[in-house]
């Protein structure tokens, strides 16, 4: 396989990164945020949903299939070889970004969800068998909880679960007392989308790797917010979803050590994966085609390459200090308001806020919000068992990106105040 | 501001706190759990039906002000209504939360289920007023299964 891969460095530093941070020109990069909602001006609170996309990446994505659409890896024509080079330069800046050892172990997924079901059921139905062990935590997304209790069915494995105490902090003593001889694989949440909680998650693999467990991060929320290293993290396996991290939806990224993957059979079967086929045998594909069967999100891939490179201009000690100061500030405003609770007060936070109102259900919370132009996430955010967890039927969560205002925070509190109003 | 004025009215709100045949009944002979996937919304429903007619019908759950205010408002109309009459109600309350805002709504024979009216201006809404209709024709039928909005 010929892989062609385009020039990584862009030249010099982009506008943004020049004069520090400023989020009003942050602001302006993001069409979707100059619109009016119902009147008002959108005030976007639900970026751990989906987040919003630059100018960039729609531009990226736009100009693939306006000048470069075509097949990959296989015409041997000038478009073709135009969208390979694009394609697998995408993977290139992927494995820089993430500091992988090599593209071998960046394979295209549709997003986290199939990540983790492309390790459960490949590495898992190979290596996971009857009286195993699979970890998780109790504030695990339903995406990486489902997966392992399905392969647990079929192969009569057992899931347990690390607890959480009332800031919603995994306890790590419980954790450690988990591990044991027939645990073969812990799966965890690196950021908790519901709690917000940021786990201490090289700790969490060092200690599992005492015990030779290897360990997948789920890794969806921490992209948005935090530099990852997965040489540094030594984590096994690694998911994310490209529009968490403001590229375009239906694709994602697993990483996975080398060593491993050479090991897993296929995930699914058909072209692209192989090297050759007769109906005697077939020859599978070199790392990391043969786990990419299928035409893949070609401009998908790009335009999370695009967003990459612009979450790099930016700068994640940028995007850190402006979420600590956001979150500082939402937690101090959100905190005037007597009937309001706070689920998730965990030390190590990520800019993602749950409550509770007395005796206003989330859903009227949110139908209130969105007459306003305020839009947020209501309901249980696919982790039911923290609902259960907090004794709350739903919460409300205001997730908030480096492209969020003081100014939208208080215009939520405002908001808040109308609903209680309403609501009594 | 005047849409969510007539989503939640003073009647629905006060349904909201203050529900209406909340609790389990003793001599149900019909139930059924409704769920709402979408927001955990969650109602079990009893009901005491005798030569097809609802002699009794109660409640309990947790949800938003909509359904929740939906369920106690429904109870209210049904209890002493046959089974065809109930199956009728449906029908006409179905009609009109989807009915197109801004089009005469057809009240007949609604009575007070009118209040719902104002859920028709917000599509998002309507499952959530329907729940414990939708819940209540499975538990007629008797299917001891759960109903899902989805
Ligand atoms: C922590 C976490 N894990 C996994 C996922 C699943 O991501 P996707 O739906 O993009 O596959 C999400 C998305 O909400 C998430 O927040």
């Amino acid at each position: 396989m010929k892989t062609v891969v385009e020039s990584l460095r862009v030249a010099g530093p982009p506008a943004y990164a020049v004069n520090g941070f400023d989020v009003e020109r942050i602001r302006a990069d993001f069409p979707i945020l100059r619109q009016k909602v119902r009147g008002k001006p959108l005030v976007f609170l639900d970026s751990a949903a989906t987040s919003q996309k630059p100018q960039v990446v729609i531009e990226a994505i736009s100009n693939y299939y306006e000048t470069q659409n075509a097949n990959i890896h296989r015409g041997v024509y000038y478009l073709s070889e135009l969208a390979t080079n694009a394609y697998e330069g995408a993977r290139q800046k992927i494995k820089e970004f993430i500091n992988a050892n090599s593209i071998k172990e960046i394979v295209f997924v549709r997003g986290a969800t199939e990540g983790i079901n492309l390790v459960a059921s490949s590495y898992g139905r190979k290596n996971i068998k009857a009286g195993d062990e699979i970890v998780i935590s109790a504030m695990e997304h339903h995406s990486n909880i489902v997966p392992w209790q399905m392969l647990c069915e079929e192969t009569g494995a057992k899931l347990r679960v690390i607890p959480i105490n009332d800031d919603g902090e995994l306890i790590l003593e419980e954790y450690q007392k988990l591990l044991n001889k027939k645990t073969k694989l812990v799966a965890i949440v690196h950021i908790s989308n519901s709690l917000g909680t940021i786990n201490p998650i090289k700790r969490i693999v060092d200690i599992a790797h005492d015990s030779k467990v290897p360990v997948l991060v789920d890794g969806a929320q921490a992209m948005p917010h935090t530099k990852v290293d997965v040489k540094k993290l030594d984590c096994d396996f690694f998911v994310f979803s490209s529009h968490k991290i403001f590229g375009p939806t239906g694709v994602g990224v697993l990483y996975a050590k080398e060593a491993l993957l050479e090991k897993m059979p296929p995930y699914q079967g058909g072209g692209d994966m192989i090297k050759s086929v007769t109906f005697e045998k077939t020859l599978y594909n070199d790392l990391p085609y043969r786990f990419e069967a299928g035409t893949p999100n070609i401009a998908g891939a790009i335009g999370l390459g695009k967003a990459l490179d612009y979450v790099a201009g930016i700068g994640y000690e940028n995007i850190a200090a402006h979420e600590k100061e956001l979150l500082r500030h939402a937690t101090e405003a959100l905190s005037t308001i007597k009937s309001l609770r706070i689920i998730g007060t965990a030390k190590e936070k990520a800019a993602v806020i749950s409550f509770v109102i007395d005796g206003i259900h989330p859903h009227d919370v949110g139908t209130i919000l969105d007459r306003d132009g305020i839009a947020i996430r209501t309901g249980h955010h696919c982790t039911q068992p923290v609902m259960a967890r907090f004794k709350v039927p739903a919460t409300s969560r205001a997730s908030l990106a480096f492209y969020n205002t003081k100014t939208e925070v208080d215009l939520l509190v405002k908001g808040l105040h109308h609903v209680i109003k309403l609501m009594s | 501001m005047d849409d969510l004025r007539e989503l939640y009215q003073q009647v629905i709100l006060d349904h909201n706190k203050n529900p209406k045949n909340f609790g389990k009944i003793a001599a149900a002979n019909r139930t059924a759990e409704g769920y709402n996937p979408l927001c955990g919304d969650r109602i079990d429903l009893y009901l005491q039906v005798e030569d097809d007619v609802i002699k009794d019908i109660s409640f309990e759950g947790a949800g938003c002000a909509i359904s929740k205010s939906s369920a106690s408002v429904m109870t209210t109309v049904l209890k002493g209504k046959s089974i065809a009459e109930a199956e009728q109600l449906f029908k006409k309350f179905q009609k009109l939360i989807t009915s197109e805002p801004g089009t005469e709504p057809d009240l007949k024979d609604l009575g007070k289920l009118a209040i719902f009216c104002g859920v028709r201006e917000f599509p998002l809404r309507v499952k959530c007023a329907g729940l414990a209709w939708h819940t209540m024709v499975a538990a007629l039928k008797n299917e001891n299964t759960i109903v899902s909005t989805e």
